[in-house]
């Protein structure tokens, strides 16, 4: 149960784009068309899903104190998550093309780009930071990747609609994304107050 | 991202601080901005810009880890396989982020944990990775760690105005928590204009909360570029 509260949280209340403005980068660049943006983000899904619960694995077999080790190496935290991300999206890009040539196609040069996208670190930061367990982790990976899928798309067919308006020319691609982002981030903000666990009886 | 990276630098007479020198310190900051312009580094100038002080420290820390990556980058160029550059420029950089953040952690504790996890996300700020590919990798050291400030320099410039606009207007301050605070406008007698005294002008301002909250800092930036592009018609239409 407490997974799915998890999952709901990351992917709606605390949206990775829209609350946390993690990812932007990209999120910005790649919004442009709708196709492309459903690449992106069935991409992000796949890593997130990923590398959260193989850093969690990392972390804690590794890093910290109670660990194999019995150390303290945390602060190798960023060198170690960094190399696993671009170690993975490797992997899976290796996997992707094995098995679904179809799938490795449509994700095109978008799975390789996505080392570099601030959402996967953050994603396996904000992990550690909230003191997550396994479980939990693995349905954070899902859902925060599922929620950057969902933002994107939506804002690419928000764009897309935009080549048909009178935008001042100043104001033309970038900052037009830039306040619509801002509006769209101000809509989500009316999910902020719910708290999944009050309805699934977790929480009295 | 990319295209520049197999052109190699021309022979030409060496000049420590010539024009061209100065160009790549003064470009970023307005023709070549690396927020408004290169869509660079976004993400961690929205988050933290609720508050000046913040926003300095984080601009110096971006300043010095692009600066000095460009400048080991641009020293082992030569010897890195084009296969794996990825994963050797990602390891200078997170070697140096991780340097800043313990040397912030220890002398600053408190803009530590206000930062939290966007000092570690400099590794993934677009900035440093765009800069090393675009230019540390096809030039030399000393040039590549003057394009490394120059565009620390202009990303800490847009940090800086969307920080003080929302600062002083969304809690009335400015450079809160740091040992040059200045309270300007609130409903207590600390503060330089004291909106709840008697006969006040301005017993009707409210300190705005909605620029405390992240999304005012997409409008911001919306409306500087558009006030950017309105002044610089090269701009428009980039992308």
């Amino acid at each position: 149960m407490e997974a799915i509260n998890v999952f709901i949280k990351s992917a709606f209340i605390e949206n990775m784009v829209l609350s946390y403005f993690i990812g932007m980068c990209s999120f910005l660049a790649v919004s442009k068309t709708v196709k492309t943006a459903v690449g992106l983000g069935v991409a992000v899904i796949f890593v997130q899903a990923i590398t959260i619960p193989v850093n969690w694995l990392i972390n804690e077999y590794l890093l910290i104190e109670r660990g194999i080790f019995g150390l303290d190496l945390t602060f190798l935290r960023f060198i170690l998550f960094i190399s696993t991300i671009a170690a993975m999206v490797q992997l899976v890009e290796m996997i992707v093309e094995r098995f679904s040539p179809s799938l490795y196609n449509a994700l095109g040069i978008f799975l390789p780009l996505i080392t570099v996208n601030c959402a996967i670190l953050g994603g396996s930061l904000f992990m550690i930071a909230r003191e997550y367990n396994f479980t939990n982790s693995l349905s954070y990976g899902f859902g925060s990747g599922f929620g950057w899928a969902l933002a994107i798309i939506v804002m690419a067919a928000i764009r897309e609609k935009m080549a048909y308006s009178n935008v001042p020319p100043a104001l033309r691609g970038l900052g037009m994304a830039f306040i619509l982002t801002g509006l769209m981030g101000i809509a989500f903000m009316s999910l902020m107050g719910i708290d999944p666990a009050l309805y699934m009886g977790l929480k009295k | 991202m990319a295209e520049n990276t197999v052109i190699s630098a021309p022979k030409e007479k060496e000049e420590w601080f010539g024009k061209k020198e100065r160009k790549l310190l003064t470009d970023p900051l307005n023709d070549n901005n690396p927020v408004t312009v290169q869509i660079l580094g976004v993400c961690s100038a929205l988050a933290i810009t609720t508050q000046v002080y913040p926003s300095v420290v984080m601009a110096i820390a971006v300043t010095l880890v692009t600066a000095f990556s460009n400048l080991a980058t641009a020293a082992v160029r030569n010897y890195i396989p084009k296969e794996v550059r990825m994963i050797a420029q990602l390891v200078i950089i997170a070697l140096l982020v991780t340097i800043v953040e313990l040397f912030l952690k220890a002398f600053n504790y408190v803009i530590w944990k206000q930062l939290s996890v966007f000092i570690g996300l400099i590794i993934t700020n677009c900035i440093v990775m765009g800069r090393l590919e675009a230019f540390a990798m096809a030039n030399k050291p000393w040039r590549s760690f003057l394009d490394g400030i120059g565009n620390g320099l202009g990303y800490g410039a847009v940090l800086i105005i969307v920080a003080v606009v929302r600062e002083v207007t969304g809690k009335g301050s400015l450079f809160a928590g740091s040992p040059i605070e200045w309270k300007i406008i609130g409903p207590t007698s600390a503060y330089s204009i004291n909106t709840a005294a008697e006969g006040s002008w301005f017993g009707w301002y409210a300190n705005n909360n909605l620029m405390v909250l992240p999304t005012a800092a997409l409008l911001l930036v919306g409306i500087l570029i558009w006030i950017q592009r309105g002044y610089n018609k090269k701009l428009v239409d980039i992308s």
